[in-house]
């Protein structure tokens, strides 16, 4: 009875989140409204710019910074269950860097011929990035049991696609690498309706199906042969989590680039605030949480120092690294390492 | 009836044979304990039942039906295990994971039927850890998380329970109580239990057959009297087949060598002979009866022992034997507080110790 409700007060306040920070990124920016302006653009009145800087511009920013980092924050939980590793995320395994690795070489080959990529393009190349470089860890993480050499073995793999992004921008046309640093950065800026019907088709489908598998992942959390003892698939299990992971960032990186430290942080301080890690509970609450959290670092990046933005991960690394250190230190107080 | 059998199993990691031509079946009420030494194949054997390995070659029946064949949902429903892995789930309450157990029974999502929550109260209350069911599973001790483990088992309500080494990292009162709720469960439920276990004493306790792995096979299957007689059970762990109590299952550390510097009278308790074997002494142990409860530890540890057909009185040529090496030795022990009928004559090397002035103390030693 008292687990429910912390579950319902927990929801409640990632909904009241929700709805606050939505409103609060809509009226903020370098055009500011009140609510009642908001309201009446909202009722189809208002003036053509105001219904502009709405329904082209912020709308679709908020709307992708909360789908997007709800998808960050499920593909980390997600990886964290499947290397029983509490820092595993798309960032720290390398799994984004990967991803935006093979985006740059597709962006780079194809606008260099006067091709330019769709949306679907780039969530495709992405995801081929995304899942080298899980292919990469996973043949590690065969060999190794140990979890920090992991860790090691996807910040490396990280730094070394960074670093092959880095040169190939180099040797790109000038029109490129404006549009290549500006996405490299990551930032949900520049999002149209096409790209969030794209969006949100893949991340509803994605966290969905994570949410169906809530039921294995919980046999899986008590232990590999646990599961199967309990008539999980546990190959079956592995790949499709596998495969959720890395499309969810890939999307991410697709859409938004690289966007740090919101794998981990979100799927921990929801998990501290439910005081659990069932799957059925935190799958959806991480989505939530996420979202709310990519929607404050979002609206702080672009009014902190407007009219300059700064880039979403600076913003994601302030909130998010600490909690990596509190989960570490954490950890270790309470199993006595 | 037999509810689970093997054929000419052949188990392993990949193509490396581990242990090959296992036949054995197990009865409803019925404990089965595969003993035999370190790597020698235990857990090889009990993940290949519980499908966590691939099988070699051979078959596995389970109520006359081939293993393969059988969904894992479906096996879900007729073996639960318990495993040596350490399992160090995130944020799980005990009851949390002994309600994993449910899982085969459950719904899409996996949430609990009022059924299903009283299986797992029942099942926690049976072994004893009712009280645990809001703490951490992280924050219990060894004894406890096994008991919740075999409580998971439990509430998955089927016929065989496989347990991996379910005593290791226990303190005796917790091996106890183990398999004391493990005896139990099979009398009430009439359930099956296969599992692995690293101490013979208990293993000849608990177990209603007992199989012996060694040399890649299983060498042996049969009733732990059958198993525990001669000394096979030496043999099988590579041991000094006199330094191995068959009796009580223990062993006794290497004896000193050399030759002997003090002379035992023997009659009492085996501490004199331990003692004397951890300060590096070698002794001589005489007259002493071959059914005495000191007699195992002093033949393990003397380098010469003179001893007495059981409950024959202790005969003169005994004594006469006894005497010679008692005078080539440095000094003698008495470990005999009164002589009775039958060890009247040691008396005698009592007397003669006396009289040579080398009689001493345990506690001089």
């Amino acid at each position: 009875m008292k687990r429910k409700l912390r579950y319902i007060a927990g929801f409640s306040i990632i909904a009241v989140g929700l709805v606050i920070l939505f409103i609060v990124s809509l009226t903020c920016g370098s055009v500011r409204f009140s609510l009642a302006e908001l309201m009446e653009i909202f009722s189809g009145n208002g003036d053509i710019m105001g219904k502009n800087i709405i329904f082209q511009i912020r709308l679709p920013r908020v709307i992708a910074s909360v789908l997007l980092g709800g998808a960050l924050s499920v593909s980390g939980f997600l990886l964290q269950t499947f290397f029983s590793n509490p820092i595993a995320s798309p960032f720290v395994l390398g799994i984004s860097s990967g991803a935006k690795l093979a985006t740059a070489i597709l962006m780079i080959a194809f606008t260099g011929r006067g091709i330019i990529l769709g949306s679907v393009a780039l969530v495709v190349s992405a995801f081929i990035g995304a899942m080298s470089a899980t292919g990469f860890i996973l043949a590690i993480s065969g060999r190794v049991k140990n979890m920090s050499v992991l860790v090691v073995c996807g910040v490396m793999i990280g730094y070394i696609c960074t670093a092959v992004t880095d040169i190939i921008v180099n040797f790109a046309e000038d029109s490129n690498i404006i549009n290549l640093h500006n996405w490299s950065v990551g930032t949900f800026s520049g999002t149209d309706w096409v790209d969030i019907k794209i969006i949100s088709v893949i991340v509803t489908v994605c966290v969905t199906s994570a949410f169906l598998l809530s039921k294995p992942m919980t046999a899986y959390q008590i232990g590999e042969g646990y599961a199967l003892n309990m008539g999980v698939n546990v190959r079956l299990f592995r790949l499709e989590i596998i495969l959720l992971s890395s499309i969810l960032s890939a999307c991410v990186t697709a859409f938004a680039g690289v966007v740090s430290f919101v794998g981990i942080a979100v799927p921990h301080i929801v998990k501290s605030l439910f005081g659990t890690a069932k799957p059925l509970i935190i799958i959806p609450a991480c989505f939530l949480g996420g979202g709310v959290f990519c929607m404050l670092c979002d609206l702080i990046a672009r009014t902190l120092f407007a009219p300059t933005e700064i880039g979403i991960s600076s913003v994601t690394a302030v909130f998010g690294a600490p909690v990596v250190l509190w989960v570490m230190l954490g950890r270790r107080r309470r199993s006595g390492v | 009836m037999s509810i689970l059998n093997t054929e000419k199993l052949t188990v392993g990691y990949g193509r490396k044979v581990i242990v090959g031509d296992v036949t054995f079946s197990v009865n409803r009420g019925e404990i089965l304990t595969l003993i035999g030494a370190n790597g020698s194949g235990k857990s090889t054997v009990l993940k290949s039942i519980l499908m966590q390995l691939k099988k070699i070659s051979g078959e596995i029946y389970i109520e006359n039906k081939d293993i393969e064949k059988l969904r894992l949902p479906e096996l879900a429903k007729k073996v639960s295990a318990v495993m040596t892995e350490r399992i160090a789930p995130e944020l799980m309450t005990c009851r949390e994971v002994v309600e994993s157990g449910r899982y085969p029974y459950t719904n899409g999502l996996g949430i609990l039927s009022a059924t299903d929550r009283e299986k797992v109260s029942e099942a926690m209350e049976l072994v004893g850890v009712g009280n645990l069911a809001f703490n951490p599973f992280s924050q219990i001790s060894d004894g406890q998380r096994q008991r919740v483990m075999l409580a998971r088992a439990i509430c998955q309500d089927t016929e065989i329970i496989i347990l991996d080494e379910p005593t290791s990292f226990l303190d005796i009162r917790h091996k106890m109580e183990l398999l004391n709720t493990l005896r139990k469960l099979v009398r009430e439920k009439n359930l099956a239990v296969i599992m692995s276990l690293h101490e013979l004493d208990l293993a000849r306790k608990i177990s209603d057959r007992i199989m012996c792995i060694n040399n890649g096979i299983s060498e042996r299957i049969g009733t732990p009297e059958e198993i525990f007689s001669g000394r096979y059970i030496a043999d099988m762990y590579g041991l000094d087949g006199d330094s191995f109590d068959y009796t009580f299952c223990t062993a006794e550390l290497e004896k000193t060598a050399g030759n002997p510097e003090i002379f035992v009278i023997a009659g009492g308790n085996p501490e004199i002979y331990r003692h004397l074997q951890r300060k590096n002494i070698p002794f001589a142990v005489g007259v002493i009866h071959e059914n005495t409860i000191e007699y195992p530890v002093a033949k393990a540890l003397a380098t010469e022992i003179i001893t007495e057909k059981p409950f024959e009185p202790v005969s003169e040529k005994s004594v006469e034997k006894a005497l010679e090496i008692m005078k080539k030795c440095r000094s003698v022990v008495n470990n005999c507080k009164r002589f009775g009928t039958m060890n009247g004559k040691n008396a005698i090397l009592l007397e003669q110790a006396e009289k040579l002035g080398i009689l001493r103390n345990q506690a001089d030693f």
